[in-house]
């Protein structure tokens, strides 16, 4: 059986040279970069060093303004987090977009229950950001505003400079999430006009385990852990060494691979949307169409009268692994508020998948994709009790709308009881 | 297959891979379709009643995996029941059927006893006398 990795948004393989790149810190330089001897002062040399290689991804103007955390998560809560208590004397209002990640989303819901207030400025149906209520959205109150490069669900890239300008002449600093475009999309933060930026190496081929913080200088924040010096004070905590240096290797090699990685994975993206929609009927794109606004990697699918964990459990066992924003895959059994916020009918986002490209994805395994799903599809609606409601009229079509039957959604509260979430 | 993982134990998988009673019953007695507000699945249940007992089941579902499965193993488990005995019927033979449930998925085998009974209400809906009948004759 042909094996695909489609969640590349999820995690992608550490690179062979990385990963050899790595070994020595385990091992021979494993010294305590806050130590001074020989052993502290050569991994210092190496932190040094991949602070440069991170700061050269993102054209920071100096390593200085890098630091490193354990995660993205992390990154986000201290952007969140350190910038809202390093201002609160000035203000206690902060502006994000309403389909951030869910490590920014619940830090902003953490600040709430400590009396902060912050406005969640809606997007479009194919998640770009409002900017006329973004711009009422500031309030001489506002310490931070923050919007991320590119969805992490839908693959939107938001019109950031045009973010960066609005906030640059409110005077309010703008931490921009790059969880899901480093790598992967050029990133500029002067061009951007952020004070913060956010990304992990794993995201493109280097390790888990270390996050990155961008900070311009002035931007002020304080510190969420509390312990010594490292990281100049600002983030606690003996560094993650190895991956560190794995994860500068990883910067490094992105920022010469970009363009063919780019070219690639816009390639298959387009070859497996096309597939799709000619093979499977019913399919929906979410997001903006592959083009100037979608980045290379993500497809984000609704297929439907099926819900999406089936098709995610089907595809892994052919191979083919996926993610979903269906209300089954997740804990608390509520749909993808990235779907939510696009104002996705709901039964839409209970057959959702999300498919993310790499590097290493070939033409001859879109083409498996595109066959193996159409069947994956075939067999779930033939289980279906939607599939065959709608080809007896019972229901219409979100999709494709024949002016027959009632809605999924209305015969779904109604045999419910009330709308599902 | 040793280094293959699943996110649900053996039956549960081997439910929803190959589902028993997937269809629709061409001349059903009773017909059940159910939905659950919380994530909003959808599960339909068709009967065959003969002399106040199921002869035959069939399901169709709208759901993840263990709600597939959950659907699967309770049309097997109640063919040969009486309509009384399938009234009293809990999901949690269902649970105990496919060897556990995640908690998180523990709703699936609820929906699929309520479509079980949602059929069987059909039934005695659509037949008054004869299901009273019928149960007092199979008790």
């Amino acid at each position: 059986m042909r094996n695909v990795y489609l969640d590349h948004q999820a995690s992608t393989p550490v690179l062979p040279e990385v990963f050899e790149a790595m070994r020595p810190y385990f091992t021979e330089a494993f010294g305590n970069p806050s130590s001074l001897h020989q052993h502290g002062l050569r991994v210092r040399e190496a932190l040094k060093k991949a602070r440069q290689q991170m700061a050269a991804l993102i054209n920071a103007e100096s390593e200085e303004e890098i630091f490193f955390t354990s995660d993205g998560t992390e990154s986000a809560n201290l952007a969140i987090k350190g910038v809202a208590y390093a201002n609160e004397r000035r203000g206690r209002h902060l502006v994000v977009s309403a389909t951030e990640h869910p490590s920014i989303m619940n830090s902003v819901e953490f600040l709430e229950k400590q009396g902060f207030t912050c406005t969640r400025v809606p997007v479009d149906a194919e998640g770009l950001l409002r900017l006329p209520e973004l711009q009422a959205a500031i309030t001489p109150q506002s310490t931070l505003v923050a919007v991320h490069h590119v969805n992490h669900d839908i693959g939107t890239i938001e019109p950031i400079a045009e973010v960066g300008r609005i906030c640059a002449a409110a005077g309010v600093p703008l931490y921009v999430d790059c969880e899901a475009s480093a790598g992967w999309l050029p990133i500029d933060v002067k061009a951007m006009g952020a004070a913060l930026v956010s990304f992990s190496p794993h995201r493109f081929y280097g390790p888990k385990g270390v996050g990155v913080l961008y900070r311009h200088r002035k931007a002020r924040i304080v510190s969420m852990m509390h312990g010594g010096v490292q990281e100049n004070g600002r983030r606690a905590g003996t560094e993650n060494v190895p991956a560190i240096v794995g994860g500068g290797l990883a910067a490094e090699i992105a920022l010469t691979a970009m363009p063919e990685r780019i070219a690639h994975t816009a390639k298959l993206q387009a070859r497996l949307w096309k597939g799709l929609s000619e093979h499977v009927p019913y399919i929906k794109l979410n997001g903006p169409i592959p083009g100037p606004n979608r980045i290379t990697t993500n497809l984000n699918l609704s297929t439907e009268f099926i819900e999406g964990e089936g098709q995610l459990l089907l595809c892994d066992l052919n191979g083919i692994a996926v993610a979903s924003g269906s209300s089954c895959v997740s804990k608390s059994l509520k749909i993808s508020h990235v779907l939510a916020a696009i104002g996705l009918d709901h039964a839409l986002a209970q057959g959702n998948i999300i498919m993310t490209l790499g590097q290493d994805n070939t033409e001859a395994d879109i083409d498996y994709v595109i066959e193996s799903f159409a069947k994956i599809a075939a067999k779930l609606r033939g289980m279906s009790p939607m599939w065959e409601e709608f080809e007896s009229g019972v229901i219409d079509s979100v999709i494709a709308p024949r002016g027959i039957g009632k809605s999924f959604s209305d015969h779904a509260a109604g045999i419910s009881g009330k709308p599902a979430r | 297959m040793s280094d293959t993982y699943t996110l649900y134990n053996p039956t549960v998988m081997e439910h929803f891979m190959n589902p028993r009673n997937m269809g629709d019953l061409k001349d059903a007695d009773g017909i059940g379709e159910v939905g659950a507000a919380a994530c909003g699945d959808i599960m339909k249940i068709s009967v065959k009643i003969q002399n106040g007992r199921i002869t035959d089941a069939r399901f169709k579902t709208f759901g993840c995996g263990s709600a597939i499965a959950s659907s699967s193993m309770a049309t097997e488990l109640i063919k040969g029941r009486t309509i009384e005995e399938a009234m009293n019927f809990s999901n949690q033979e269902v649970v105990d059927a496919l060897g556990g449930l995640p908690p998180v998925k523990i709703h699936c085998s609820v929906l699929a006893e309520e479509a079980l009974k949602a059929a069987l209400e059909d039934y005695v809906k659509k037949n008054p006398d004869s299901a009273k009948a019928q149960i007092a004759v199979a008790a």
